[in-house]
């Protein structure tokens, strides 16, 4: 049996479960205890654990992130919070010369068993320094893996997965998606754990591929029905819910059977994930391409405030059926 | 910086020191030792061209990283920044491994994947080795952290240099470890200066460093880095202040190099330090040359034993040069190993999805 979860939900339920499955795993970050969360995705976790096992930090990313990756490396298997992915900078240190590389510089010494998560998202209204987008960033690290759940039953089965993984997992949320609602496994018909690296077929056409990740699996879904109804053009959305490891089989796959790809990313178009997605589509399946591979990015600028024009600058259903119209 | 003229005060009647026995006393000035030669050796073959990057040497602050890590216990753990070659030895890692490191081959501590800067050995409770200025103080506050939360008695003892008192991440880590009753002793080195630039030149204080520590109330001492005794003593303070009141503490240690910030700087030309100043230390404050003095007098040690000592450590250290330049460099497979620990230990969740994208 499923039940209706919005993805905030699916997320807490993933963090509890876990919480109480591994005494070791204990939650971090700014406002997640008393206040419950600043985006309410640890609300009640506080009161349910206690002091400590949901710990609130000082506004301290380098301090508490660094903390937390010095615990890992003695067992503890911390996750924390980032308000905002945004911040990441203020901790970047920590986030790439000591997460991504203790176990290198170690010889496989010492591991760091860690989650990193909170929100990676622009369209909120709340200009550059919030509106931060870096999971191809972290994604580019050896050492780390990234990845970006678009529903709530993916956000529940990988925040599991990412916690009992034993390397550093950088997980991006979306604070658009944070309400939105969709089917869950119910616990009672066992765990519910989506693995890093596989990625899903969110919606099965034939003519174009669109391949996303996080919010833009959402927009790329609502494109393929105006795509479906409008024009008859028929596609596969492929959620790739995981960055690195990369779910490479499912990409050529899809792109193999259709033959037109449409990478949808939020990402700025300067690397990120979709150049190298296009990367490997051009290495692998290159006589498979009827059509040059197309992007749709954020616009190539820091991201904007204005609530007028904000949603333009991202990928959105508008901008994805144009880009698909123009390959058809 | 001050160098204080040997301490006025005996530490070798402290508690600590007292229950010393003449073996274990030797055993530190043979530690002591130990360092320096492996390090002179180290600096000969660096400049003979035998490794690569950099060579940041601790000649000179021996009594540091011999006398905090003499009071190890059990669940006792340390971590260090990049200039971590006394530490190591001190903490029981052998020449072979830390030579071969430097040298850059698969018998070294870290596989030849770490250098100089990057010695670990969680074996022993020493967690690196960290190469970012700072970048280990808020690690050092995660292990005592976890021990705190796996509810084991112990602490973290975390150095850092003088240089990196003025970085961000330390002060969030001092006001954590404050807040939070962090178990956490932060051992500033002071060696009068961050690369080529004096304290006075980077640092903005009242009286010295470590009173900083009163901004965040936490108790703070100074001390001497070439008594060993007195090293030992105040360390010894702060160490139980963590493992039984589960509080932090700020140590400054005067201490000083002789070699430069690495070797890349010793020979800098018009010079940030005075060859008077150098000559001041090595006759006075040299922390071997003071202990060695000490247990002469004390009648625990005799000068050929003294002698015999260095010879032995000089030949370990010649010995280990051998084993590092004989032992094989890693393979361009090793470079792909060890990134992950899923994919090393070839775990399901390794199988799934693409980790690497070597074309």
């Amino acid at each position: 049996m499923s039940r209706i979860l919005t993805y905030r939900e699916a997320l807490r339920e993933g963090l509890d479960e876990e919480l109480a499955r591994d005494s070791n795993v204990v939650i971090m970050g700014e406002e997640v205890a008393q206040y419950n969360g600043a985006y309410k995705v640890t609300e009640g976790l506080w009161k349910k654990w206690g002091d400590k096992r949901i710990v609130d930090t000082p506004i301290s990313e380098a301090g508490f992130i660094g903390m937390g990756i010095g615990a890992s490396m003695l067992g503890v298997r911390p996750v924390m919070e980032l308000m905002f992915w945004s911040f990441h900078s203020v901790a970047f240190d920590q986030l790439v010369s000591n997460a991504a590389c203790v176990r290198y510089m170690s010889g496989g010494l010492c591991n760091c068993p860690i989650v990193v998560r909170g929100p990676a998202n622009g369209g909120t209204g709340v200009g550059a320094t919030h509106s931060h987008i870096p999971e191809g960033l972290f994604a580019a690290f050896p050492g780390l893996k990234v990845c970006a759940p678009a529903t709530p039953a993916d956000a529940k089965g990988l925040i599991k997965a990412a916690i009992r993984d034993n390397d550093p997992v950088y997980f991006m949320e979306n604070t658009l998606l944070y309400g939105n609602t969709g089917e869950v496994p119910d616990p009672a018909d066992g765990d519910h754990v989506v693995p890093l690296g596989v990625a899903d077929l969110k919606r099965e056409g034939t003519d174009v591929s669109l391949i996303a990740h996080g919010r833009s699996v959402i927009q790329s879904l609502a494109a393929a029905e105006i795509l479906q109804s409008e024009h008859g053009i028929s596609c596969d959305v492929l959620d790739l819910r995981s960055i690195r490891p990369l779910d490479q089989d499912a990409i050529l796959k899809s792109v193999m059977k259709t033959n037109k790809v449409v990478l949808v990313d939020e990402s700025k178009p300067f690397g990120g994930v979709s150049a190298m997605i296009a990367m490997l589509i051009q290495d692998h399946a290159f006589d498979y391409l009827d059509a040059p591979i197309k992007r749709v990015c954020s616009i190539d600028a820091p991201s904007i405030y204005s609530p007028h024009i904000e949603h333009e600058q991202l990928p959105n259903p508008r901008r994805i059926v144009e880009k698909v119209l123009m390959l058809a | 910086m001050t160098l204080t003229s040997p301490s006025a005060l005996d530490f070798a009647g402290s508690p600590i020191n007292q229950i010393l026995t003449p073996e274990q006393k030797i055993d530190l000035y043979t530690q002591m030792v130990r360092i320096r030669r492996f390090e002179s050796t180290a600096l000969k073959f660096y400049t003979s061209g035998k490794m690569g990057g950099f060579l940041h040497l601790y000649i000179g602050q021996e009594a540091v990283a011999v006398g905090t890590t003499s009071l190890k216990g059990p669940d006792d753990h340390f971590i260090t920044a990049y200039r971590d070659h006394g530490h190591a030895l001190a903490l029981g890692m052998s020449m072979n491994e830390c030579m071969a490191e430097m040298y850059g081959k698969q018998t070294g501590c870290s596989k030849g994947k770490g250098g100089s800067m990057h010695f670990f050995a969680p074996d022993k409770n020493f967690w690196g080795g960290h190469g970012i200025v700072a970048g280990q103080t808020p690690l050092g506050l995660g292990l005592a952290y976890g021990l705190k939360y796996l509810g084991r008695e112990g602490c973290c003892l975390c150095y850092l240099g003088d240089g990196a008192v003025n970085q961000g991440a330390f002060h969030e880590s001092l006001n954590i470890a404050a807040l939070f009753d962090i178990p956490v002793v932060y051992v500033i080195e002071n060696n009068g200066y961050s690369m080529g630039t004096s304290q006075e030149r980077s640092s903005s204080y009242n009286g010295c460093l470590a009173q900083r520590a009163e901004a965040y109330a936490i108790e703070w001492d100074v001390i001497d880095g070439s008594d060993i005794y007195e090293v030992r003593a105040k360390t010894q303070i702060a160490m139980e202040r963590a493992k039984k009141q589960s509080k932090p503490t700020l140590l400054e240690i005067d201490t000083y190099r002789y070699y430069g910030h690495s070797v890349a700087d010793s020979k800098h030309k018009g010079g940030y330090r005075t060859p008077e100043e150098i000559e001041n230390y090595k006759k006075n404050h040299d922390p071997i040359a003071v202990f060695e003095r000490k247990i002469i007098a004390e009648g625990v040690m005799t000068s050929a034993q003294a002698e015999a000592i260095n010879q032995q450590a000089k030949d370990e250290a010649a010995a280990s040069a051998k084993f590092a330049d004989e032992s094989p460099a890693p393979t361009i497979a090793d470079i792909s190993t060890d990134v992950y620990w899923e994919t090393d230990n070839n775990t399901p969740a390794s199988k799934i999805g693409r980790h690497f994208f070597n074309d």
